[in-house]
């Protein structure tokens, strides 16, 4: 991993990762939700073998929320997780990268975050008879919300004020606590939101509903990557720019000192 | 020697700092989660509700299926009765109001809002239907009932 401690490198490798994952994931996630959405395919889909979605025995129509719902709910916990691995990495290791990637996840992890909220409300409403309820699962997922907001305010401000960057790897390694809770809320408490269909090797969820998916699982954790390469890199350009006004800054002092100098001449 | 020994202990405290901080943080999660396993329930089970029912009149929640035949609407016309079951064989009787929601059938998941009375019926103010983990397209409900039910028993975890 230290081979990226050099920006330079790193930034090679982004360069071209970059479009690779965004435009695949655009593809596949874009994809499966206008195949998911569509209550009749185009002949020559049908004649590969598709098949639309069908509508859910009891909430009919509503299921096809799951392709944004589960995928968003996933990667609100796994940037969760990135910024935790991130914060280990730079505590333990001071990998020159990893406060970068650590602010770099935060971003796109609190969006697909309050996606999730948002589609799981929306979700809610026709399918439980509310838009919310101080469940385990919905409260532990609104805590996650606040947590990616106190995570972002607290690493830029350390950033602007020139702080320590550790600590927000702090905050964001005792922050992770919540990934479990929010996991086995379902498990552990009665709530109203069901308890897991996808559990180790075991799924509860017909393949019809299950393949789209984990299509729409990679797809967005591909735009999920691309955007977080394309955040370090726009933080490496904001650091490289900050150092070259300062070094100018530096360099430019002496020549008001030389042009006063020849004033007198 | 010493002094690439020296970086390398630094890396090791800095190690064990994080690793013993980590580990304080997962018992002060668990603890917390500990005290709060009951009051953090959303709902009350049935079997749960006959070991310890809360006070006549207090505010609850009581969560389970809805017992297959016991659905039927009350001579009024807008009051439903039916019998809520857990896992164990205790169930209660409820009484509701109101606009029944969309996936409020016979053998699925409810929550109802409301409190216990004297004769020991659950007086509901809202209901809330609880979905299961299973998505099954409208075809499998086809499904000769053996079989679904199988389908349903085989990838059901809980309530």
């Amino acid at each position: 991993m230290h081979i990226y401690a050099n920006p330079k490198r790193f930034l090679s490798l982004a360069s071209w990762l970059t479009p690779l994952l965004f435009f695949s994931g655009l593809v596949l996630a874009g994809g499966v939700i206008v195949y998911g959405l569509a209550p009749e395919l185009p002949a020559w889909l049908v004649a590969l073998g598709l098949q639309p979605v069908p509508p859910d025995r009891l909430m009919g129509e509503t299921v096809r929320i799951l392709f944004i719902h589960v995928p968003a709910a996933w990667l609100g916990m796994g940037g969760w997780t990135g910024i935790a691995l991130s914060s280990a990495a730079l505590l333990i290791w001071k990998h020159p990268l990893a406060a970068l990637s650590a602010r770099a996840i935060a971003v796109p992890g609190l969006i697909f975050t309050i996606a999730c909220l948002v589609t799981g409300s929306i979700w809610g409403r026709p399918t439980w008879g509310t838009w919310w309820v101080w469940d385990g699962r919905l409260t532990s997922m609104l805590v996650l919300m606040f947590l990616y907001i106190g995570y972002l305010a607290l690493a830029q401000a350390t950033a602007r004020e020139g702080a320590s960057p550790t600590i927000a790897a702090i905050f964001g390694l005792v922050g992770a606590i919540n990934i479990p809770i929010i996991n086995r809320s379902v498990v552990w408490w009665n709530s109203l939101h069901q308890p897991p269909s996808i559990t180790a090797g075991k799924s509860a969820i017909d393949p019809t509903f299950l393949v789209p998916l984990m299509v729409a699982v990679l797809g967005f954790s591909l735009l999920f990557g691309a955007i977080v390469l394309m955040r370090m890199r726009a933080l490496i350009a904001e650091q490289q720019v900050e150092a070259r006004l300062r070094r100018r800054a530096l360099e430019d002092e002496p020549i008001p000192a030389a042009g006063g100098a020849m004033e007198p001449a | 020697m010493t002094q690439a020994s020296a970086p390398m202990k630094a890396k090791h405290q800095r190690m064990t700092l994080v690793v013993l901080a980590l580990l304080a943080i997962v018992a002060a999660g668990l603890i917390a989660v500990w005290a709060l396993r009951n009051q953090a329930n959303y709902f009350y089970l049935p079997e749960e509700m006959a070991a310890t029912p809360p006070q006549v009149g207090q505010p609850v929640r009581l969560g389970g299926m809805v017992q297959a035949g016991s659905l039927e609407t009350l001579a009024d016309g807008v009051t439903v009765s039916f019998v809520v079951t857990g896992n164990e064989a205790s169930a209660i009787p409820v009484r509701y109001s109101g606009i029944l929601p969309d996936l409020f059938v016979e053998g699925s998941g409810v929550v109802a809002e409301g409190s216990l009375q004297q004769d020991g019926t659950f007086l509901a103010t809202n209901l809330l239907a609880k979905h299961d983990e299973n998505y099954v397209p409208k075809e499998l409900e086809g499904l000769d009932g053996h079989k679904a039910e199988q389908k349903v028993a085989e990838t059901t975890l809980g309530l």
